[in-house]
């Protein structure tokens, strides 16, 4: 192997074994910051050694023994600064036999749980829904601060600065490393589950920028989800979410012209879209529905998906169904934004004017006034009602709203008849 | 990044021969790891080439040629549909992979065109292949 290739070998297996690495030794030392400096300083050894070496035949083993060598160093010398040396005193007595022996016998018990208990770590709702989203990035996704700066259009120290200020807020309020009692647990898997699906939209519908979509981060949601669903596999909101996300995915190749222009979901060519995704998204949604007939917020909407993703043609979509759903997630989750997409499912279920009058009902909405679906909804409707020109006052208000520079040169194409 | 992962053909998988117990529980310990890290979209195993066929094109001219086919490391025996961030990752998953044969045995990876991939040059092209492909897959 060339030095270059062995670089990239050892970026490979850094991110395979770095979340199960942090989740392992977070256990040991009950410092999910202290675990990660751990997993780096053991990644720094491998990256001067490996070259020389060649990676070794089981990499994760040799990473968690050098992380648990320089843990014990750490304990025995102290030579941690004062304010981490207490956090760490917190858990586990200092400078004693027994906390090494802790650590020495804290060794191959069942990853799966320390992954999890990782997962609802980096996503506490202690922190901002920034830094979970990050912190889930570079913990549980292996990405680079530079991979998820670039992914967010954000500079670097920027994200640098946010992981370190999320960590110290999780050893400042001492949250324990690990998975929530099950009264807690609907909540705290409820931030999980958003900021997962936060970095799939960030991805799909890209809220800055010039692109439209910025795929990776689509993927990275999806693995994450998939991850989620071996650790959790019994839980149907998040199978309905790994549902929701292989269906909305299947349609990337759709939804933009080569030269990056959005197609829209009713004009998109279907055989474009990726039925595997399709398929993997219909399972998942199936076993979602058969754990939980009361369907949740994320399986109510990846069976609209679904419901899409069924019909082979626009005109073959089940819009009363699709309402149906949608009043359904509406009781669950009451939102203005549902609302408009219940308006606009009622619309092609039952006609353009029936829905005018629910999108008209939105109107004072302080939630929507600066949210450009809603002007667009209303400009569709008025179109098809023949009333032109107010439809393209809404086009050119909703174009003047989106921060998507592609979304907005499609909606005052619209304005402009 | 999608990646097609191939196993190739050897003596055994031609002559319909099962792997051994031993390896076939390796294999799902394997696939369970790849389950776990997200990691895996597709997989199956092909039947030997006695029960296949090929379609030989010359110009207008269509030829079936029934299997079996000769030069088995030639041909495929199974494979992973796998979702990683670069080709150094899916070849450190396929590292990882139980030796299929238990003797010498080739694993061939070979990254899919995505999204990414489409260039204003030939995307009309690709896009009408595509959307052929698509159509069949759409009706399997």
């Amino acid at each position: 192997m060339t030095p270059s290739e062995t670089h990239r070998a050892i970026e490979a297996v850094f991110r395979i074994e770095s979340a199960r690495l942090i989740a392992g030794l977070a256990r040991m030392v009950r410092d999910v910051g202290v675990a990660e400096e751990l997993a780096q300083d053991a990644m720094v050894v491998a990256l001067e050694k490996w070259p020389q070496t060649g990676v070794p035949d089981n990499p994760g083993a040799w990473l968690m023994t050098h992380a648990k060598h320089r843990a014990i160093d750490r304990l025995r010398h102290g030579k941690r600064a004062e304010r981490k040396h207490e956090q760490l005193g917190r858990a586990v007595d200092l400078d004693t036999p027994s906390a090494v022996e802790t650590i020495e016998a804290a060794a191959d018990d069942d990853i799966g749980d320390d992954l999890l208990r990782l997962v609802f770590t980096c996503c506490h709702p202690v922190l901002s829904t920034e830094a979970r989203v990050a912190l889930t990035l570079r913990m549980l996704g292996g990405l680079t601060t530079e991979e998820i700066a670039r992914a967010f259009l954000q500079p670097a120290p920027t994200v640098a600065q946010r992981i370190v200020r999320a960590k110290k807020t999780l050893a400042a309020e001492q949250i324990p490393f690990e998975v929530p009692r099950a009264t807690d647990l609907p909540e705290r898997l409820g931030s999980v589950l958003e900021v997962i699906y936060l970095i799939f939209n960030e991805g799909y519908s890209a809220t800055s920028g010039d692109d439209w979509m910025r795929p990776a981060l689509c993927d990275d949601a999806l693995r994450l989800g998939r991850i989620l669903v071996g650790l959790m596999p019994r839980e149907p909101e998040v199978l309905g979410l790994v549902a929701l996300m292989e269906i909305q995915g299947s349609r990337s190749r759709a939804r933009v012209t080569a030269d990056g222009t959005p197609i829209l979901l009713l004009e998109q060519n279907r055989a474009l879209w990726d039925h595997g995704m399709i398929r993997r998204g219909l399972g998942a949604l199936a076993r979602a529905e058969a754990l939980a007939p009361d369907r949740g917020p994320y399986t109510l909407q990846a069976a609209i998906a679904a419901c899409h993703a069924r019909a082979s043609t626009p005109d073959a979509t089940d819009w009363p169904q699709i309402a149906a759903l949608y009043t359904a997630l509406a009781e669950r989750v009451p939102s203005p934004v549902i609302e408009l997409n219940r308006a606009v499912a009622m619309g092609m279920a039952f006609g353009p004017a029936a829905a005018l009058e629910l999108v008209d009902a939105l109107a004072d909405e302080p939630a929507l006034a600066n949210y450009h679906p809603l002007p667009a909804v209303r400009g569709d409707l008025l179109e098809k009602l023949g009333r032109h020109a107010e439809a393209r006052a809404e086009f050119t208000r909703a174009a003047s709203l989106t921060q998507n520079a592609r979304e907005r040169e499609l909606l005052l194409k619209k304005a402009t008849g | 990044m999608k990646f097609m992962v191939f196993v190739k053909a050897n003596k055994e998988s031609e002559a319909g021969v099962m792997p051994d117990e031993h390896i076939l529980s390796e294999m799902s310990k394997y696939n369970e790891e790849l389950v776990k890290a997200g990691v895996l979209l597709d997989g199956g195993g092909l039947q030997p080439t006695a029960r296949a066929a090929r379609v030989r094109f010359q110009g207008r001219q269509r030829t079936v040629i029934e299997g079996p086919f000769m030069e088995a490391k030639d041909l495929v025996a199974g494979y992973w549909l796998l979702e990683c961030k670069s080709l150094a990752e899916c070849v450190e998953w396929v590292k990882r992979c139980p030796n299929p044969s238990g003797g010498e045995s080739e694993v061939e990876i070979r990254p899919l065109f995505g999204t990414e991939d489409f260039s204003a040059a030939n995307a009309e092209t690709i896009e009408r292949n595509e959307r052929i492909l698509a159509q069949a897959r759409a009706q399997s």
